[in-house]
């Protein structure tokens, strides 16, 4: 590439490494859409984690589509700016997540069908609220997010829903394994169940939110499930999940950045697609479930 | 038995959205019993459990526990609502019943170390330590959720039907730790459907069939005349019946 100015410089190994690193050496902006999109990775995996084995993989989703009137309403009194934007997608996915568990609790519909109705009633309302001012350009930015435009404020935002998420998680770890394996069992011991529910939803909330600035809302949930479901292939230990769903998400970000700079994509997309490979490899070759594993011949007796 | 008893029913009457599963209750359990509750399906059995849990208020008259803190009581809940699917080890699901006195933060001290090593002995778990649970049988499972019991060392302990589908070799261990409980002077209150299992190991049985249709010693409660009378109880029950039609 046109980066080959120094004639010393065009050794294979230093061709790499400047393929490799280069970009975040030189560009701010890259540097920038590393980190926050590492922080949202490292809490969006456990998150992840957890969604998945208590079978709301799907949750996330619907979450992230239920923030957005929240989203719009900011951005309608405010413009694009990051303060009222949050302050709403907050509102919107807690009143979307409070509604729906309430909805299940006092009727006949189960709270899946329920999260379901309130999303598609928000989502609808969002998008009429983004269409009532401004251009598609900035629906795009709401729905795609601007990773490779991370203002300090946006930064400081990803970084401190990270670390809040992190220790939120260590401290109601212990209710929240045993309310997903054997919630008869937690209720005897523990009245905490329903609590460590809804505080493990206000996380999942938190965290959409945080990503909807970088990745958008419909791509910060690839974030989250992906590095999830891929670290599944190659682990059967919680505890080995959650942090391994946390490196994955940061390979895919900076391996997606990577490629978004060098084949010109859209950089939000290309995270994902990135999280979306790893997933791919890890169905594959994961070394605790990984498909093609069972395509060898395996000892008779093995553990 | 002799003296007050561990747990007093009161007219209790239980239920979901208002439809009573169980009557009308009333009686005592003794402190050291050794109580089997069966009955027909449906005939309100693990309501009756969940209510000496605390998972489930009644509708009507009280449970009366007297000093029984959450801690005293371990409760076996059926096998079927625990997800086997997810990734834990045995030890970590076993050191669970450690929960009441570690807490929710603490690391487990020496001493309960060892009372966790101890139960998965004493159940033939040894070495299984690191398995994930989704790798266990039906019946290794139920092993499992006995030395949880057995950590959690409480005074009362509620079984409902710990012995459905294991294999007979499982059973008679699993029957062995429950009479140790027994011999340890706590109190065990089981749902069991085997009536020879009943029979022979649990003095005491309540029939119940949304009422108690019996309650006593063993042989009595489970006359051929009693156990005709708690399946045509169940039988004859109208579910779009009134909410209480055997008004107190």
């Amino acid at each position: 590439m046109t980066r080959a100015r120094n004639p010393a410089r065009t050794r294979p190994d230093t061709v790499i490494a400047d393929y490799l690193i280069s970009p975040f050496a030189e560009f701010a902006f890259m540097r920038r859409a590393l980190v926050g999109s590492f922080a949202l990775a490292i809490a969006g995996g456990p998150i992840g984690v957890f969604l998945m084995l208590r079978r709301m993989s799907l949750v996330g989703d619907a979450m992230a589509h239920a923030i957005l009137p929240g989203v719009a309403v900011g951005y309608l009194i405010a413009g694009l700016s990051l303060g009222p934007m949050t302050l709403g997608g907050l509102v919107a996915g807690f009143a979307v997540a409070l509604l729906a568990g309430g909805v299940a609790r006092v009727s006949v519909i189960k709270e899946d069908a329920s999260l379901a109705a309130f999303y598609l009633i928000s989502l609808a309302l969002g998008v009429t609220i983004v269409s009532l001012r401004g251009s598609n350009v900035d629906l795009l930015h709401v729905l795609f997010g601007s990773v490779l435009a991370l203002g300090d404020e946006a930064m400081i935002l990803v970084a401190g829903i990270s670390t809040l998420t992190l220790a939120a998680l260590a401290l109601i770890y212990r209710p929240l394994v045993l309310d997903t394996v054997d919630p008869g069992f937690l209720r005897s011991v523990s009245r905490a169940g329903p609590a460590v529910h809804m505080i493990f939803l206000a996380l999942v909330v938190l965290n959409l939110v945080g990503g909807f600035n970088a990745l958008g809302t419909l791509l910060a949930v690839g974030l989250m499930m992906l590095p999830a479901a891929s670290s599944r292939f190659w682990s059967a230990d919680i505890s080995v999940m959650i942090p391994l769903s946390a490196a994955l998400g940061m390979l895919a970000c900076y391996s997606g950045l990577l490629a978004s700079y060098h084949l010109n994509l859209a950089a939000g997309p290309s995270i994902v697609l990135a999280a979306g490979a790893i997933y791919i490899i890890s169905l594959l070759a994961g070394q605790a479930a990984g498909l093609l594993w069972r395509l060898l011949p395996k000892a008779h007796v093995s553990r | 038995m002799s003296g007050a008893p561990l747990i007093r029913f009161d007219n209790l009457t239980l239920g979901y959205d208002r439809h009573p599963a169980v009557h009308h209750l009333s009686g005592d359990i003794a402190p050291g019993s050794l109580l089997a509750v069966v009955g027909p399906n449906g005939a309100g059995k693990s309501t009756l459990l969940k209510s000496l849990v605390g998972t489930l208020s009644p509708l009507e008259g009280a449970v009366h526990t007297g000093n029984l803190a959450r801690v005293d009581i371990a409760y076996l809940p059926q096998a079927a609502q625990i997800d086997r699917s997810f990734p834990m080890s045995v030890f970590d699901l076993v050191a669970a019943g450690a929960w009441g006195t570690a807490g929710l933060f603490g690391g487990f001290r020496r001493k309960q170390l060892a009372v966790i090593h101890e139960a998965l002995t004493a159940l033939g778990l040894a070495g299984f330590e690191n398995r994930t649970i989704g790798a266990l049988s039906g019946g290794q499972l139920q092993r499992v959720l006995f030395a949880r019991l057995l950590v959690q060392d409480a005074r009362l302990i509620l079984l409902d039907e710990p012995f459905t589908a294991i294999d007979g070799k499982t059973a008679a261990d699993l029957l062995a730790i429950v009479k140790r409980w027994h011999g340890e002077q706590r109190t065990v209150i089981a749902v069991l459907h085997d009536m020879d299992v009943v029979r022979k190991h649990f003095p005491q049985t309540l029939l119940l069939a949304r009422e108690a249709i019996a309650w006593g010693p063993t042989h009595a409660a489970l006359s051929a005349d009693n156990l005709l009378r708690a399946r045509r109880m169940i039988e004859a029950h109208d579910p779009r019946a009134e909410p209480c039609a055997h008004a107190a």
